[in-house]
């Protein structure tokens, strides 16, 4: 090593100092070069930046630490699971999309929720109007979720569900829709979000406090272990932390502390870490930061299976293994020169692709402006197809490993998050620096710094402080029926006109029952959706008995 | 001269508040009293506040497509309590042809991705008759 720090020392004197004497270099972002935290980036690296253990640090494929990937032959095996987000009016028009996405080559669903679905009230809820069927498909009762999956065989199609704090009823619902099809729970694949420490933070959809939401999370941990083995419980997410503004390190730190918080609350409640650690997913965003981006999801896989295997004492390396869902960074969207977004989500992809994701949402360069078309949907997927089977990246597993300068980034990501982990472990863990609004603020902080460097023209986006060009822009856009909230409604009171009344009742006193209680809720709320009990009804229920989260605000 | 007092707000459902507070931040920089509601105000609490706080602007984030139902709903709260001198404006993902319409309604006016925080605090500053404005613009 000694060799290669006096050659470089040379080669600064004698090639690199003439140079810049003559051409200094410009100037990055106003000020050095520096990661999206703020480190400062150096002109080159060589092995003398960068010490590797390799067994230790990086291993192969499919073994701890899992740094190269999760599994032995990656995308040579199989490519990941292409998945577009998706939903918006009611049951049967998501169905339709659903449907068009899977005949255009997409490999997995992944359903958006409504405003009113995500918070536990029905379409008929005074709260509800204006929101129904705008963000994703609204879905009341069992009756929607049997309309939304009308034709689509859950035994063959992954589904991914965004749905955090009624989560257990969702998943309840599905069971339930499955079985009907002839689909037994054991046979379903698919992930629900399930992710309510982040949704605190950053999303904004809760329902209940922390604690019992907690029980929620690892009831249906225990729900999956036992019956859906093959069903991840919980989508544990850095993707919505990243879109409020915080760095990529950052991204990293609050979804690993989440995660810790989840597991601790799983092993409180008896469950063994490697029987339980399999149905645990992550998801991440993918910026444009394409080396910072794929050494980050490097970082992320063995920080997790270092926390599995020394912090929490697993036994069986596979419960290390960090699988993840990846979608492409929306924030970095722009309105202004909507074309130059598909370019933004090529290279988000790929760093996605080469940091070995196991799913992918490509997002639609119209989403700056309002839900996107089919046709720009269309081209988000071909993006994500050009990559897999035109750039060659898929060729070989981890094919940056190695890079000097990622592997660097990999280390850097991994120790500061590692120190994030540190001060929230310090502050009593994740719930309680949610409770006291330190990660909220961390990450405004560093929105707001961001915000303010993009209008000093110090960081440039290119379309909207630099390169820009005049004249409006137009694009077909998607217009929703404004019906469509009507008809929901009206569809809801024809269900309950037509229901068991008594039935539901009894039902609903069931879930306010076993909520006051300690036994695992899914089997109850299986019932209770059968029995053609509402989304918002027992999520009523549940609110007598658990209350509601009042948000701690910080600005 | 009296400070600006703006209330931020986050009608209805929409969870995302990374722009209403940086932009609460970039108006209590700029000098002015703001007062953030945090989540999933109605209508009516939106207005109260305004009433209690006494405030000069309200800014509403809106990301979720619900814009065309609740401001409407706020202004006319706001004309019934006589509060018309209270200076509406609407951040977040706007079509064009919903945000001609809410300027008709009384909106004064809308911002939509790729907005400088400068251009809201001198717009501000404008539509409140401060004198600093001169300066700004």
């Amino acid at each position: 090593m000694t060799d290669i720090k006096t050659q470089k020392s040379q080669w600064e004197e004698l090639v690199l100092g003439p140079v810049l004497r003559r051409f200094p270099e410009r100037s990055a972002n106003g000020g050095e070069f520096a990661t999206t935290w703020g480190e400062p980036v150096e002109r080159l690296y060589t092995p003398e930046e960068v010490e590797v253990d390799y067994g230790h640090d990086l291993g192969f494929p499919g073994q701890y630490p899992f740094t190269r990937g999760v599994q032995p032959t990656m995308y040579r095996g199989r490519l990941w699971t292409m998945r577009q987000y998706a939903g918006y009016a009611t049951a049967a028009e998501s169905n339709a999309r659903y449907k068009y996405l899977l005949e255009q080559g997409q490999t997995g669903l992944s359903v958006a929720f409504d405003l009113p679905t995500q918070i536990g009230y029905d379409a008929n809820h005074p709260l509800a109007e204006g929101e129904v069927g705008k963000v994703g498909v609204s879905i009341s009762s069992i009756e929607d979720m049997r309309t939304l999956f009308d034709g689509i065989p859950l035994e063959k199609v992954s589904v991914s569900m965004t749905i955090n704090a009624p989560a257990a009823v969702l998943l309840a619902m599905v069971v339930a829709v499955a079985e009907e099809q002839g689909v037994a729970a054991k046979a379903l694949r698919g992930t629900i979000q399930n992710d309510i420490l982040k949704e605190y933070i950053a999303r904004g959809t809760f329902i209940y406090p922390p604690k019992p939401s907690m029980r929620l999370v690892t009831d249906a941990i225990s729900y999956c272990t036992a019956e859906m083995p093959q069903w991840n419980a919980i989508s544990i997410s850095g993707y919505h932390m990243r879109e409020a503004g915080c760095d990529a390190v950052q991204e990293v730190a609050f979804t690993m502390a989440n995660a810790i918080a989840y597991v601790d609350a799983a092993l409180a409640t008896g469950q063994e870490i490697d029987d339980f650690a399999g149905s645990l997913s992550f998801f991440f965003a993918a910026h444009n930061n394409l080396l910072e981006e794929v050494s980050k999801f490097r970082a992320a896989r063995r920080l997790w299976a270092r926390l599995v295997m020394e912090r929490f004492g697993a036994k069986n390396p596979a419960s290390a293994r960090l699988r993840f869902h990846t979608q492409t960074a929306g924030c970095t969207l722009t309105a202004q020169q909507p074309d130059n977004n598909i370019v933004r989500v090529a290279i988000q992809a790929l760093s996605a692709v080469l940091g070995g994701t196991q799913s992918l949402h490509t997002n639609s360069k119209d989403e700056a402006l309002w839900l996107p078309t089919e046709q720009s949907v269309q081209t988000a997927l071909r993006t994500q197809q050009i990559i897999a089977h035109e750039s060659g990246v898929t060729d070989t597993i981890d094919p940056l490993a190695g890079s000097y300068y990622v592997e660097w980034l990999t280390d850097r990501i991994e120790a500061e998050a590692q120190a994030y982990i540190q001060r929230i472990d310090d502050l009593g863990g994740a719930i309680a620096a949610i409770e006291t609004g330190y990660v909220q603020r961390a990450i405004q902080e560093s929105a707001y710094r961001t915000q303010r460097a993009i209008d000093r023209g110090e960081q440039i986006v290119v379309g909207v402080n630099s390169y820009r060009s005049e004249g409006e822009i137009e694009l077909p856009r998607l217009v929703l029926d404004p019906l469509g909230e009507q008809a929901q409604r009206d569809c809801l009171a024809r269900l309950r006109g037509r229901r068991d009344e008594d039935a539901v009742q009894r039902q609903l006193a069931r879930v306010r029952e076993a909520a006051q209680g300690n036994d695992n809720l899914m089997p109850i709320l299986i019932d209770a959706v059968k029995a053609e009990a509402t989304l918002g009804e027992i999520c009523d229920a549940l609110r007598e008995v658990f209350g509601e989260y009042q948000q701690v605000t910080t600005i | 001269m009296t400070t600006i007092r703006v209330l931020i707000a986050k009608p209805g459902l929409d969870g995302h508040d990374r722009g209403a507070k940086v932009i609460a931040r970039a108006l209590r920089d700029a000098g002015m009293e703001v007062v953030y509601t945090g989540l999933r105000q109605t209508p009516e609490m939106i207005v109260e506040a305004a009433l209690q706080e006494d405030v000069d602007v309200i800014g509403l984030s809106i990301l979720s497509g619900a814009h065309m139902t609740l401001v409407p709903r706020i202004l006319t709260l706001l004309r019934e309590q006589g509060m018309e001198d209270v200076a509406v404006l609407v951040g977040g993902i706007v079509p064009k042809e919903d945000a001609s319409a809410l300027l008709d309604l009384g909106v004064r006016g809308v911002f939509g991705p790729g907005t400088t925080t400068d251009e809201v605090v001198s717009f501000v500053r404008e539509i409140v008759g401060d004198p600093e404005a001169q300066e700004a613009s």
